[in-house]
């Protein structure tokens, strides 16, 4: 099992093994979006509140779930990469950083579309959820700021880690804090229709979609890292050898 | 002869020195104590000329005008917090010295809260005043800033070890910890505005004292790491 | 047809999203291929400039 995991995160042997990797990330991905698209667009029935609106929920829910993925992932390859000093954990929160970055703003943008017919307003500062994302994406773009901040990749990926990590113990009391913040507002009541009450025929596109795009996310993710694994290892052997055996086609 | 464990300070005199020493310099160069204060004053001057006289209208935006000079005038003041250690190689010192470095460093977070924390708390009075801020609310409102601005510094604390030594660090500073310190901004404001109101004001104290121990324990040991890492 | 896609007057606001929402994807995907591409020839260009040096 260790020899296993050794190997893996070995750069090389993660170089081979992510490009075959890929296409079984990719293909039922785009199966399981497609089909809860057209699902959650034309075969899913009206809410009962929202009528057709709360069909955003489709891009909405999974966008915002990857973005909070996102974060953890790149909290914990942090932490694993500052204590055990594997470096290809530190490339993969590196890369999870601008991922998560686009998520979180396509999590607002479609909360704020969404809004705009419910609460009559693009922004309603009443929501704590909206609020969240919004401190969420200032978090990505510290950390990746910090990142760009700092020329040396070593020093770049243990001060980003350290920052990921304080971030991670925050992000719970800043929820928390933003909920209270809301509560204490009385005017805005949202009304959305998640929670377990969902009829299947909505909640199964949803569950494909949340899928689809969290695979997605991974053949995204996986693609980002091997960029960053040749800059990084740009001056071995096997670099070279990949570079050269890749021809004309790179 | 004395042995080398009577020469050596302990972990107390190590950390008293570290507070001692960083007082001691601001001491020389008032100016790093009084330009924050002077920015928050600036900045709670800024308000009613930005959004007009009307007294209502600023009693109720008042406490989150305090709150949000108080976080901006502590940030201003972090910048320089490791800047002069790490120039003139005090901070090798600091991280070679036998002392654990997490304990050093919170003797520097004290040092940074007992000369931009504390005279922000005493100084913050007489801005209320011209917000017409009842006694209890000011009251509250120096009991929110004193936790607030130790958890503050110790939260800049870890950002200002992370930014040390590169260019352009003000701006990034403020970047990395603007969006961490917002719960403490959340509960420090809307708890003053809560005793404006008349309503409880436990809960926020509460979370506050309790952000503030969290950040007690838990962020000398990230400065240090942070500190290590920029200093390499 | 027409009365499926307008989505009982919402229809603007979910299609956005969905757009929206794709474009984003695409925006990835092309950033994830870009920087393979740009990692790639750095390292030749960098291979050759070595191999003239010797």
């Amino acid at each position: 099992m260790w020899k296993f995991l050794h190997k893996l995160a070995s750069p090389p042997h993660f170089y081979d093994l992510s490009a075959k990797i890929i296409p079984w990330f990719v293909v039922p991905g785009t199966i399981l979006i497609i089909y809860g698209t057209i699902a959650g667009l034309f075969y899913a029935p009206p809410d009962y509140q929202q009528g057709d609106a709360f069909r955003i929920i489709y891009v909405h829910v999974p966008a915002a779930y990857l973005s909070m993925l996102a974060y953890t992932l790149m909290a914990v390859s942090a932490g694993i990469g500052l204590i055990w000093r594997i470096k290809l954990s530190h490339a993969v929160a590196a890369a999870a950083a601008p991922l998560g970055a686009w998520f979180t703003f396509l999590a607002l943008i479609t909360g704020s579309i969404w809004g705009r017919p419910m609460w009559g307003t693009w922004w309603e500062w009443g929501d704590p959820r909206l609020t969240s994302e919004l401190i969420m994406l200032f978090l990505y773009f510290g950390y990746m700021a910090l990142r760009a901040a700092i020329d040396d990749t070593t020093k770049a990926d243990k001060a980003s880690a350290v920052l990921a990590l304080v971030g991670a113990v925050n992000i719970p009391i800043i929820h928390f804090s933003v909920e209270w913040w809301s509560s204490l507002h009385q005017g805005a009541t949202i009304v959305r229709a998640d929670g377990p009450a969902m009829p299947t025929e909505m909640l199964f596109p949803l569950l494909a979609m949340i899928l689809g795009f969290s695979l997605v996310f991974g053949a995204l993710l996986l693609g980002r890292v091997r960029s960053e694994v040749l800059f990084r290892e740009r001056r071995s052997r096997w670099v070279k050898n990949v570079v050269l055996a890749s021809g004309e086609q790179g | 002869m004395t042995s080398r464990e009577d020469t050596m300070p302990g972990l107390w005199q190590g950390f008293m020195a570290v507070i001692r020493r960083d007082l001691l310099l601001a001491w020389k160069r008032p100016g790093d104590i009084l330009n924050p204060l002077f920015f928050f004053a600036m900045v709670c001057t800024l308000f009613p000329l930005a959004v007009g006289p009307s007294s209502e209208q600023l009693s109720i935006s008042g406490p989150g005008i305090v709150w949000v000079a108080a976080l901006l005038a502590t940030l201003l003041s972090l910048n320089s917090l490791f800047l002069s250690d790490f120039e003139d190689g005090s901070l090798d010192q600091l991280i070679l010295s036998p002392q654990p470095l997490p304990l050093l460093a919170l003797g520097k977070t004290v040092a940074h809260w007992l000369s931009a924390g504390l005279p922000l708390v005493l100084v913050s009075p007489l801005v209320a005043v011209t917000f017409q801020m009842p006694g209890r609310t000011v009251g509250v409102m120096m009991l929110t800033l004193t936790f607030g601005t130790i958890s503050l510094s110790l939260l800049g604390a870890i950002g200002a070890a992370l930014t040390v030594g590169l260019h352009r660090g003000t701006a990034l500073l403020s970047l990395l910890i603007l969006p961490l310190a917002m719960p403490v901004l959340i509960f420090g404001a809307r708890t003053v505005a809560l005793a404006a109101a008349n309503d409880a004001v436990s809960a926020g104290i509460y979370f506050l004292s309790a952000y503030c121990i969290l950040a007690l324990t838990l962020a000398p040991f990230a400065t240090a790491a942070a500190l290590k890492i920029s200093n390499e | 047809m027409m009365e499926a896609l307008a989505m009982g007057g919402y229809g603007g606001y979910v299609w956005s999203s969905f757009g929206l929402t794709l474009i984003v994807v695409i925006i990835c995907v092309v950033q994830v291929k870009r920087r393979h591409q740009q990692v790639f020839s750095d390292i030749k260009t960098r291979l050759r400039a070595m191999e003239t040096d010797q």
